[in-house]
Parts: C-alpha cells; sequence; structure tokens
C-alpha cells in the first residue's frame, strides 16, 4: 500500500498512458486503483460540499445586493450573526425577551446546576484535552438553550425558529422513537399477518414529503376535512388549528411522525428479529414476562442499532423544511417556521447574508447536537 | 390452582403462542396502527375521484355510495395537460435514477475503497488546500475576480505549496478522519450550501438542467451510501478477493465481479433508500430547477394555485401516481430490504 500525498496525486495525472492497448492501460489502472476509487466522490464533494459550505461562509460575513443579473458583496463580519442574535431579527431565530417568570427562574437554574454537576464528575473522572474541548460545546449549546426557553418558552413569551426547529428534532424524534420501537416489539411478537404489517407499515416512507404535507392539511381541516364530523360533534367545528401556534406545531409533529416512524420501525425490527432466539426462549422457560424479556434480554442486544437509527433520524429533522411550509407557510408568525425556512424566507426576500447567517447557526446547532450524540451516546452503546 | 382472571387473560399458556388478553391488545394496536397509517392515504385516493363540489361541501367517504367517482382530475393531469405532467414525471424519473446509479456506484467504490486499502493523507496539506481555496472564494466574492481565473492560480499555488512545504509536514490523517468527514457531510443541512450551488450553476449556465440537479443530489446522497456500504464490504471476508487477484484479476475486475455481487442485499437496501430520498426532494430543486428542468414535488407544491386556491383533487392524483416508481422498486427489491438497512445500522 503506498501512501497518498499531492505529489503522487499530481504524478497520477501526469503519467499519461504510456503507448497503447488495452493491457498497458489495464495495468495502469490496477496500479492505479487506490485512486481511481476514492477520487470520484472526493471530487465530487468537495466541489459540492466543501466549496459551497466555505462560499456561504463568506456570504453570511457579508452583505450582498444583487443588480440586474449582478452582485455586489461587502465584508460587514459578524454584522449579520449580531442581527440575528441581537438584533433586530432577535424575535425571530431566538424569541421575545421580557423577563423571566418563577418558572423560567427554576428551570434556569435547574439547566445550569444539571450542566454544573456534568462539569465536575467530568472533571473528577480525568478528563483528555479533546474530550473537554467537545465538551465545552455540548455544554454551551445546552446551556444556552436551557436559559432561551427558560427566558422564553417557560416565562410566557414565544421563541423563535431556533426553539421551534429544537421541539421537532427532540420532541417529536422522542415520539417516533417510541413508537417505531414499540411498533417493532409488538411485530416481532409471534403474531399472525406480520409480512402484511410489516408491508403496511413501510408505505408512510414512500410518500413525497410534500403529499404528506397537503394529505396532512386534508385530515386536520375542521370544515370539510374527514374528521369534521366529530369536530362538529366536539363543538370545535369553528377552531382554526392553523391559528394556534401549538397546535400547529403539534400537526406538522405529526405528519413528521407519520412519515418518519416506518424508518424507524424498520431498522428496529430487524435488529429486533436477528436477537437469538435461544436465549429468548430459555427465558421464557424460567417464567420471565415478555415485558421482562425485551427489557433484560433483547434491548441490551439492540441498542446500538437503535442509537444509530436514532441519530440517522436526528441529523433528518433538523433539515425539516417541507411540512411547515405546505401546512402553515410558518404560520401563524413565526410559530411553526423551521430554520431551514427561516433561512428560505431571508433568501426570498433576496436578503441572501441573512439566509447565510441563519443556515450558519443551523449548522452549527446541527454538528454540536449530532457530533455530542454520536461521542456521548452511540460510541459508548457500541463500545459497551 | 386456582388462576385468577388477570392471570389467565395475560399469562401464556404455552412458550410460542400468547395470552388472549395480550394478543387482544396486540392486534388492537397494531389495527389501529394500520388504520392510522392507510387513512390518509385513502382519502388521498379517493379524494383524486372527487369533483370540486365533493371536496368543498364537508366531508363524504365512500365512493358510489357518499358521491359519484368523477375522473375529471385524472383527465386534467393526463388527457388535457399531459405535457406538463409527463414533462415533470420524466424529468423525475431520469433525475432519481440517474443520481441513484451514480451515488451508489461512486459510494460504494469510495466505501470499499476505505475498507481496503490504506489512505494516509498529511494533515498539512489539506489544511492548505483549505486556506487556498478560501482565498480564492474570497478574491472571486470580494473583488470580482473571474471564477476560472481565480480556480486556476489556486490549484496553481496550493501545487507549489504542497510540493515547498510538503516535507515539513508530519501529522497524516487516517481512514478513520476521510470516512468521517464523508459521512458527516450528511449533517450538513442543504439550506447552507444550496445558494452557493446556485451560484456556481449560474455561472456556468447549467441551473434549470438535469445534469445540475443529477450532480447535487449524488453527492448529498453519497454519505449514506458510503456510511451503509462501508459496513457491508467490511463484514465481506477478504480471502475471496486475495485468491481472485492472485488469480490475476485487477481491483477493479474484484470489485465490480466479486465484491458488488456479494453485497446485493446492502446494495438493494441503499438503492431504495437513496432512490426514495432523491424521488422526493424538494428544496434543492425549488432552487435549482424553474420550468424545463421541474421535479414531481414541485408540481405538487404548484397546485397551490393563487386565486383558486388548493387543487386538491388534481394535487391527490399526482401524489398517487408519484407512490408508483417507488413500489414498483421496493417490490423488486423487497426481500433485501429488512436485513441489508440492519447491517449497515449495527455497525455504523
Amino acid at each position: 500500500m503506498t501512501t497518498t500525498d499531492d505529489t503522487e496525486r499530481s504524478g497520477e495525472t501526469r503519467a499519461a498512458v504510456p503507448g497503447g492497448g488495452r493491457e498497458r492501460l489495464a495495468d495502469w489502472l490496477d496500479r492505479h486503483a487506490q485512486h481511481i476509487f476514492i477520487w470520484p466522490a472526493v471530487t465530487m464533494i468537495l466541489i459540492f460540499s466543501i466549496f459551497p459550505l466555505v462560499a456561504s461562509f463568506i456570504m453570511a460575513l457579508s452583505r450582498i445586493r444583487l443588480r440586474g443579473g449582478s452582485y455586489r458583496v461587502r465584508f460587514v463580519w459578524f454584522q449579520n450573526f449580531e442581527k440575528q442574535l441581537f438584533g433586530s431579527e432577535q424575535f425571530h431565530f431566538l424569541g421575545t425577551f421580557g423577563g423571566m417568570s418563577i418558572l423560567g427562574w427554576v428551570v434556569a437554574l435547574l439547566v445550569t446546576g444539571g450542566i454544573v454537576w456534568w462539569v465536575l464528575r467530568y472533571l473528577m473522572s480525568g478528563p483528555t484535552v479533546v474530550g473537554l474541548v467537545g465538551r465545552l460545546f455540548t455544554w454551551g449549546l445546552v446551556l444556552g438553550v436551557g436559559w432561551l426557553l427558560a427566558a422564553t418558552f417557560f416565562s410566557g413569551h414565544p421563541f423563535g425558529t431556533l426553539g421551534t426547529t429544537l421541539f421537532y428534532v427532540i420532541f417529536g424524534c422522542g415520539v417516533q422513537f417510541v413508537i417505531g420501537v414499540g411498533l417493532a416489539f409488538l411485530c416481532s411478537l409471534p403474531i399472525k399477518g406480520r409480512s402484511f404489517f410489516r408491508v403496511v407499515f413501510f408505505v408512510p416512507l414512500m410518500i413525497t414529503p410534500i403529499g404528506v404535507g397537503y394529505a396532512f392539511r386534508m385530515m386536520a381541516d375542521t370544515t370539510k376535512g374527514p374528521f369534521s364530523p366529530a369536530w362538529q360533534w366536539l363543538g370545535l367545528g369553528d377552531f382554526a388549528w392553523a391559528a394556534d401556534p401549538w397546535a400547529a406545531r403539534f400537526f406538522i409533529m405529526i405528519g413528521d411522525s407519520w412519515q418518519w416512524i416506518p424508518f424507524i420501525f424498520v431498522v428496529m425490527l430487524a435488529a429486533l428479529e436477528s436477537v437469538p432466539r435461544d436465549y429468548v426462549e430459555a427465558a421464557q422457560v424460567d417464567g420471565a414476562s415478555s415485558w421482562e424479556i425485551f427489557k433484560d434480554i433483547t434491548w441490551p442486544q439492540v441498542v446500538p442499532v437503535a442509537a444509530t437509527v436514532l441519530l440517522i433520524r436526528v441529523i433528518e429533522a433538523f433539515k425539516i423544511v417541507d411540512l411547515p411550509n405546505i401546512m402553515t407557510a410558518g404560520g401563524p408568525g413565526i410559530a411553526t417556521e423551521s430554520m431551514t425556512l427561516h433561512a428560505l424566507f431571508a433568501w426570498r426576500s433576496l436578503d441572501l447574508g441573512q439566509s447565510a447567517a441563519v443556515a450558519y447557526l443551523l449548522l452549527f446547532v446541527t454538528v454540536v447536537t449530532c457530533v455530542s450524540f454520536f461521542n456521548l451516546v452511540v460510541l459508548r452503546r457500541i463500545r459497551a | 390452582m386456582s388462576r385468577t382472571l388477570m392471570q389467565r387473560l395475560f399469562e401464556p399458556t404455552s412458550i410460542r403462542d400468547m395470552a388472549i388478553g395480550t394478543k387482544v391488545i396486540v392486534y388492537s394496536i397494531l389495527l389501529f396502527w394500520t388504520a392510522f397509517v392507510l387513512f390518509p392515504i385513502y382519502w388521498v385516493l379517493i379524494t383524486s375521484f372527487k369533483t370540486a363540489v365533493d371536496v368543498n361541501s364537508g366531508p363524504v367517504f365512500l365512493p358510489f355510495i357518499d358521491f359519484q367517482p368523477s375522473l375529471h382530475a385524472w383527465k386534467e393531469l393526463f388527457v388535457f395537460d399531459y405535457e406538463d405532467t409527463l414533462k415533470a414525471y420524466v424529468n423525475s424519473l431520469i433525475i432519481a435514477l440517474s443520481s441513484t446509479a451514480a451515488s451508489v456506484l461512486i459510494g460504494s467504490m469510495a466505501a470499499y475503497a476505505l475498507a481496503r486499502f490504506e489512505y494516509r493523507p498529511k494533515f498539512g496539506v489539506v489544511l492548505t488546500f483549505v486556506l487556498v481555496m478560501i482565498a480564492a472564494f474570497y478574491a472571486v466574492g470580494a473583488y470580482g475576480v473571474d471564477w476560472r481565473l481565480a480556480s486556476a492560480s489556486g490549484i496553481a499555488v496550493f501545487v507549489f505549496l504542497a510540493i515547498a512545504l510538503g516535507r515539513y509536514f508530519k501529522a497524516r490523517l487516517s481512514n478513520g478522519d476521510i470516512l468521517f468527514w464523508m459521512i458527516s457531510q450528511r449533517i450538513l443541512a442543504p439550506i447552507v450550501v444550496v445558494v452557493p450551488i446556485y451560484m456556481m450553476f449560474q455561472q456556468v449556465r447549467l441551473l434549470d438542467t438535469h445534469i445540475a440537479i443529477i450532480l447535487t443530489y449524488t453527492v448529498i446522497n453519497l454519505p449514506i451510501v458510503i456510511w451503509l456500504m462501508y459496513d457491508f464490504f467490511r463484514s465481506i471476508p477478504i480471502d475471496l478477493e486475495e485468491s481472485a487477484q492472485l488469480d490475476g484479476a485487477t481491483r477493479i475486475g474484484v470489485f465490480w465481479d466479486i465484491v458488488l455481487p456479494l453485497s446485493r442485499t446492502g446494495l438493494a437496501a441503499t438503492t431504495l433508500l437513496v432512490m426514495i430520498l432523491s424521488w422526493n426532494e424538494y428544496l434543492l430543486a425549488l432552487f435549482l430547477s424553474t420550468s424545463r428542468a421541474q421535479t414531481m414535488p414541485i408540481l405538487v407544491a404548484a397546485m397551490n394555485a393563487g386565486e383558486r386556491g388548493i387543487l386538491w383533487w388534481s394535487m391527490s392524483v399526482v401524489i398517487i401516481v408519484m407512490i408508483i416508481p417507488v413500489i414498483v422498486l421496493a417490490i423488486i427489491l423487497q426481500r433485501y430490504i429488512s436485513k441489508g438497512l440492519l447491517l449497515g445500522a449495527v455497525k455504523g
């Protein structure tokens, strides 16, 4: 195995195919197989992920004006971020502040106490430099989000797109995970028609998210939708769910869950079915109940898969945009607007700098959350 | 032996079977979920046969009993407006199939390379590359330097620096770092990169073409393919490949003739997942296509036609016809799915 450094890389392009003939070409290809296999992927990721990432960062630090076909860029350092975090867009991104309630203080102190306890416990257990730096990001994010929610949600003020996105991610993924694992467990029991349930439960994943959005808009219609007789009967015929922030958020979360529970279900069912049968049967002979078997035997075996599938789901959940866009267009007000939608709206109003800044804030939150989750939960579960 | 009612209901009578009470609960939960899953689909299906009056006059549930099904929405889309519908459908098919094929091929190649070869790029060289790139972008963005000039001189500067400084760099990255770098691209929300990608395609005049969307979808799905296939390739015993190489097979021959057929299961599951993701993708298509390369999700979203309100019936038709290719593919690949997904996830 040779090493890859740039002299060889450029050598690879320089070396023309000597002479002609298929054999020589095949020989040349074989000698350079190591590079041929990996370079298409590396080049494409560089061009379509890394270049844009850098360009987007520069955009986030600039004020961009479109004029005709061209654009003018002025470098403004962190003004865009400042505007989102402390300036005129604060209400939109973080939320509205206005005095903490007692509950807000309690939550804030609890979060702070939890973080302090976590920090102390980690410092006692022999920290490493990398581990400490990584955890500093995690602690900072948890502390920041904790105080943010304490000052907005728990003090009775509306929160912004950051809080909404975290609601979809944390609450939505939690619900999806519990239901998905539960259904997978039920389907792994000795029941009839298992393949029928397996196919049916998989179907929502195949439907386009836009379609799911429209379908759930019809479901939720209290005047013409299929459940409108029930709503009328309950005396809620005039209730416009799209006008109530929490009702709207929950409807979007239900639509999202409908679509994504199948994903967790399919993977978890496969994991549950791969648990060796003899363990389970031995426990059954010993008289353990189904629940005990699940808790003590099956679950520990599937925890690594569960952690991974939850991570994949969380990564995708941060990108949520289709459902809020279709079902409520972010409304009422900004109540259901996710961060991607926030950036999309900023782009529509041709404010490219703000759009890139919001996108970067989303990237920061996503990366810190997912990397923390991966290192603190997934790796530990896989190693255990 | 006096068993209480609760015991009789909830304790299994034999190992293989469940008690009657447990059975009732399990089946009712499963049937409830079946209804929850199927009802929205049923509603979309019957809505596609409703007229505007049926939709707007309150809910009607049963075709032929509650309302007279009509084919007007289907006719409108496939007879009168068939050009637009068909164009978007064909666009979507071309884009989803080509990008799926490309990302599965390129991603498997990279995953195989990372599972079988050893790469040790120098950290300093990579860092130099990133810094040169930032400088080139800044030059294009802030000073309006032509992008061709900037990229050419950027590459020249990088090659020069790398050759000049190469031997001073000692720290090296490993396969694990490359793998993590590639997989972590999935964390990247599309909204972060979509505007630069838009500008890039604008510069090379490829906006609103198939090739632009295919390339973009290929890249956003690469991390998933690499993630799932890497674990798959690692689980294949290496002996077979080694003996084939001793017999004179080339690396590429080994990959194509031995490794790929052995990993059919993983390939099938990965293909289906990637196909679903690119078939349904919305945000990137919204930016990169305006009319010629418009895909189906955009067509569905466009059913919200301004002053006429949402055309529920037409939209339902489009949703229904959009499921068909995915179901066809799922049936073809069905027996591999759960197994393949699992293997990737277990070791992920």
